[in-house]
């Protein structure tokens, strides 16, 4: 009897919370250097982030907001990354195939913090918006590492022109 | 009715849609759905509302093959779907529109064109399509009735 009703209540359970971690939200561990300083700061103790899929329900993101999408290069693989350019701005490129580029429509630029140890739209061009899947929100442990990520583009890596 | 029995009633309720919702949630996420088609990308074989059954489970495994019908999310306006055929899987040579004319498609890509070659905005003109975007693989065409046919090769 007690069997039938744990399988009674995972069976209605296990929807339950999959649905509310595919619409409200999901922790997840950090791993790599790629968004250093901000996340992992040293790389031998590693964050875990509250990501948000409320945020981004509506494909609604702002430059500065730090992102998580589906890697371009491999769809089993997810990525951390801060959005520096949406569409229509110009952004002047680190080592990119042009020095210049016009994000295309529905598309953003997406870069990691530390400039130079990421994999980011500098070797794989603009990203659709469609792979987006989440807004890193917060760094929720270890406890003396608790605070709420800001939006925030260094000066350095504004685009050179913001679309109206 | 007392109070008390109207609130446990509708807490009962809500509980029921709840968890209908959540089921449901669940099915059309990771199993598979029903998608109207419209727009004449992909005539002959699909016509404006056609009502087609995709299953969502070969997408997520990257069991995609070269002929399948895929539904994905529009690279260019995440809000809309498309519904293609996979022309070309990572690593096959395309051809494509001027100005990169024929070219290899990247890793972790799909080559999407519509059947209806002369008026399809696909891959041709947006280039290739990230394997994130797709959505559903079609199997089966269930509207108009005396239409249903199985849409797969194999």
């Amino acid at each position: 009897m007690s069997f039938r009703s744990l399988f009674k209540s995972l069976l209605f359970g296990v929807p339950i919370g999959v649905t509310f971690l595919d619409s409200v939200g999901y922790v997840a561990r950090v791993e790599g250097i790629s968004m250093q300083p901000v996340l992992n700061p040293e790389s031998k103790n590693t964050d875990y982030v509250f990501l948000s899929r409320w945020a981004v329900s509506d494909y609604q993101i702002n430059r500065g907001d730090i992102i998580s999408l589906v890697s371009p290069k491999d769809p089993n693989q997810k990525i951390i990354k801060r959005v520096v350019a949406l569409e229509g701005d110009v952004v002047s490129t680190l080592g990119y195939k042009s020095k210049y580029v016009r994000v295309p429509e529905g598309h953003c630029w997406v870069e990691g913090d530390h400039t130079g140890h990421t994999l980011d739209s500098n070797s794989f061009g603009p990203v659709s918006l469609g792979l987006i899947s989440a807004k890193a929100l917060c760094i929720v442990w270890p406890p003396e590492r608790w605070q709420s990520l800001e939006t925030k583009l260094p000066e350095s890596r504004k685009p050179i022109s913001i679309a109206i | 009715m007392s109070y008390k029995t109207i609130v446990r009633k509708s807490s009962a309720l809500m509980g029921y849609v709840i968890q209908t919702a959540c089921i449901t949630h669940c099915v059309i996420e990771y199993v598979g759905d029903f998608v109207l088609c419209t727009g004449p990308s992909m005539e002959p074989t699909l016509e404006t509302n056609n009502i087609l059954f995709t299953e969502h489970i070969t997408p997520r495994l990257q069991r995609l093959r070269r002929g399948d019908i895929v539904t994905a999310k529009c690279p260019t306006d995440p809000k809309q779907n498309i519904c293609k055929r996979i022309t070309g899987l990572p690593g096959d040579k395309v051809k494509g529109y001027l100005p990169r004319g024929s070219q290899v498609v990247p890793r972790g890509h799909v080559w999407l064109e519509g059947d209806n070659s002369d008026n399809s905005k696909d891959s041709r003109m947006y280039g290739p399509v990230p394997q994130g975007l797709i959505r559903g693989r079609v199997v089966c065409r269930v509207w108009p009735l005396h239409r249903i046919s199985s849409l797969t090769d194999y």
